[in-house]
């Protein structure tokens, strides 16, 4: 065993010769959301150039408020994707938790808050059922998600028309409990003179906690793990289910935060609406990082994803362009995103 | 008593559980079996571990050695016969299960995932936390430093905790997997096929740390279809055939050649010279296997052809 002692020596020294110095650059281009950074600084050098006003403190803060009604959801959607799932009914499961808020308190004459619990508890419900029915089917979770995204939107339109009579939900702006409800979702913040929309500081708190989350505690390890290789979590005593059915709760609860937002911004919701959006939210994890196969990515470049996201949609309204050609600059940007994704993960897994 | 304290001398002296200081196995499985509806995996195996030695369990492909150990794993659970911890019986329901009585196992695929650091890789399912309630966090920094204590005090020269372990070879990896099971206070470690898919000079390393594990105190089932893997380390042989035990046996009763000549099957052999005879034409290849097979009867004693 000498050889392995001599090894031990040299294994245990504090600085291995054979580790070469890593500047903070390299360090930095080893990370998941790089190449969403660099996207997202070349896009805003952009419109900086071609629009004065795109730098403007008050367009400055439309662009985050766009940013920040994808970027919420794109926190529980980017977790998701790193546990190796994705869900394609958040678009209609925020108009879901919204229309369900407003009907219930509206319907039973209650205190809006009632219906804003119920949301919560419905939304949390909707992620728990997707997350329950793929565990037991073993499903890929396009086909469940898909299921539920039509069976959601069926039921939006199907019971708005039912109980309210119609093809949106009656005004609740009269109603009890309505404008302290929209303080807490859809108020706005006077920073130096410019008004930023609330959302943005959910946005900004809930990317910390889920950047917390994924860091530094055991549940961050199993989220990684389990979209990683999930038959290794599950030998090593991770609780795969527990975890995945936790994410797409998660990703309820961000759709709870988002449907009360536009519940409250505008009093009323149409049944009709969300269809489409999960696209955005999943564009915007795929931009910032999170790799489609699970295991991968951050929370962070989620945000970077949906602020990209933000910028190109208010950019070309501020560059005063026809924003016919968002959709086009969107596919682009995810194209780009994909493939520089692609060649991160060969490289990490590579000897 | 320390499971570190035990090594092969004193377990010798006496035949007895150091642990307990009473004659029961750290393992043992009785006439243990488990059938898919009707297809039948395993039956009737017999064996046994105790700490600080090596109980090979030898199989061609198909011959129940994965069956059995996910029986002991806590994967799938035995339909019949017994499987004792100290002397208790029990029956596990999950890997967790399995874990929690001290038996880990390091399987073929290893259990990493390739993309995660090694440090994660190595805690992961048993993270290290700090805090209490919501605000429990991992202790990122202690847990780096003992991976990098434990696998150093395995041989294993590490570079970086945080690389992704999938850049490691087969055979790093294989260490860091048992070094994890080493760690966690596994009293039971089960190996399966460490050298399968490994050069001659990796599985040379392997080996060593299965040694290095047995002397730590640690019972090892290393799982082989390689006898001359399997022989040198090995304190007790189970070789299994088509989902039965077709023996058991201590070192002393059982040489390398044997072994061999068991593994090899000599009927088979004899029924291929009988069939390439007939074939005819094939003289120098018919004689190559006649006489392995004059090998086989000579070491077995028995008369095959």
């Amino acid at each position: 065993m000498t050889i392995t002692q001599t090894k031990t020596k040299a294994g245990s020294a504090a600085a291995d010769e054979r580790v070469a110095k890593r500047s903070p650059f390299q360090k930095l281009l080893g990370r998941p959301e790089i190449g969403a950074l660099v996207g997202a600084i070349v896009l805003f050098v952009f419109f900086a150039l071609v629009s004065p006003t795109f730098t403007q403190p008050n367009a400055f803060a439309t662009v985050l408020y766009g940013s920040s009604t994808i970027g919420i959801m794109a926190v529980g959607v980017s977790l998701l994707m790193i546990g190796g799932e994705f869900d394609l009914s958040t678009g209609v499961a925020v108009i879901s938790s919204a229309l369900t808020a407003s009907m219930f308190s509206w319907y039973f004459s209650t205190n809006v808050w009632v219906g804003v619990g119920l949301a919560l508890l419905v939304s949390l419900g909707i992620g728990y059922v997707n997350g329950w029915i793929l565990m037991k089917t073993k499903l890929p979770s396009f086909i469940v998600t898909l299921a539920t995204f039509l069976m959601l939107t069926g039921l939006n339109l199907g019971l708005t028309r039912l109980i309210g009579g119609g093809v949106s939900s009656p005004s609740i702006s009269n109603m009890e409990g309505f404008d302290s409800a929209r303080a807490v979702f859809a108020s706005s913040v006077n920073i130096a003179g410019v008004d930023v929309k609330i959302t943005v500081f959910i946005w900004i708190a809930l990317v910390a906690v889920a950047t917390w989350v994924l860091m530094r505690t055991r549940v961050g390890n199993w989220i990684f793990a389990v979209g990683g290789d999930a038959n290794a979590a599950r030998a090593v005593g991770v609780p795969v289910k527990a975890t995945k059915i936790g994410l797409f709760m998660g990703v309820g609860f961000c759709g709870w935060i988002l449907g009360m937002h536009n519940l409250f911004a505008f009093d009323t919701v149409q049944s009709g609406e969300g269809v489409g959006n999960e696209f955005l939210y999943i564009i915007a994890a795929v931009i910032g990082g999170c790799l489609l196969t699970g295991g991968y990515g951050s929370a962070i470049g989620g945000a970077i994803g949906a602020f990209i996201f933000g910028m190109a949609n208010k950019g070309i309204v501020y560059a005063q362009w026809n924003p016919d050609w968002f959709k086009f600059f969107l596919g682009l940007m995810l194209l780009l995103a994909t493939i520089v994704n692609l060649i991160v993960k060969r490289r990490a897994e590579l000897k | 008593m320390n499971a570190n304290d035990i090594d092969q001398q004193t377990l010798l002296q006496n035949e007895k559980d150091p642990l307990t200081h009473t004659p029961v196995h750290l393992l043992s499985l009785e006439g243990v079996g488990k059938h898919y509806g009707n297809i039948i995996a395993l039956s009737d195996v017999t064996m046994a571990v105790d700490n600080g030695r090596v109980t090979c369990v030898l199989g061609d492909n198909g011959a129940g050695k994965s069956t059995l150990i996910k029986i002991i794993a806590g994967l799938h659970q035995h339909d019949a016969g017994v499987l004792n911890v100290m002397g208790e019986e029990r029956k596990f329901d999950s890997p967790r299960d399995a874990l929690d009585a001290g038996i880990a196992t390091v399987y073929q695929d290893l259990a990493v995932v390739p993309l995660m650091p090694i440090w994660r890789n190595f805690f992961l399912g048993s993270e290290l936390t700090s805090g209490f309630g919501p605000f429990k966090s991992m202790d990122v920094e202690k847990m780096k430093e003992i991976t990098l204590k434990e696998l150093a005090a395995m041989g294993i020269d590490l570079r970086d905790v945080e690389q992704p372990i999938g850049q490691l070879s087969g055979g790093e990896r294989q260490c860091v997997a048992i070094a994890r099971a080493v760690y966690f206070g596994a009293k039971v470690l089960i190996l399966d096929e460490p050298t399968a898919a490994l050069g001659v000079k990796q599985s040379g390393v392997v080996l060593r740390y299965i040694l290095q594990a047995r002397d730590r105190g640690l019972g090892v089932i290393f799982i082989t279809h390689n006898p001359h893997h399997a022989f040198p380390v090995g304190d007790r042989f189970l070789l299994l055939k088509r989902g039965k035990s077709i023996g058991y046996y201590d070192k002393k009763d059982i040489t390398l050649d044997e072994l061999t000549a068991q593994m090899a099957g000599g009927a088979e052999l004899a029924e291929l010279a009988h069939e390439l005879e007939q074939l005819g034409g094939h003289g120098d290849i018919v004689k190559e296997v006649k006489g392995e097979v004059a090998d086989v009867t000579q070491t077995t004693g028995k008369t095959y052809g």
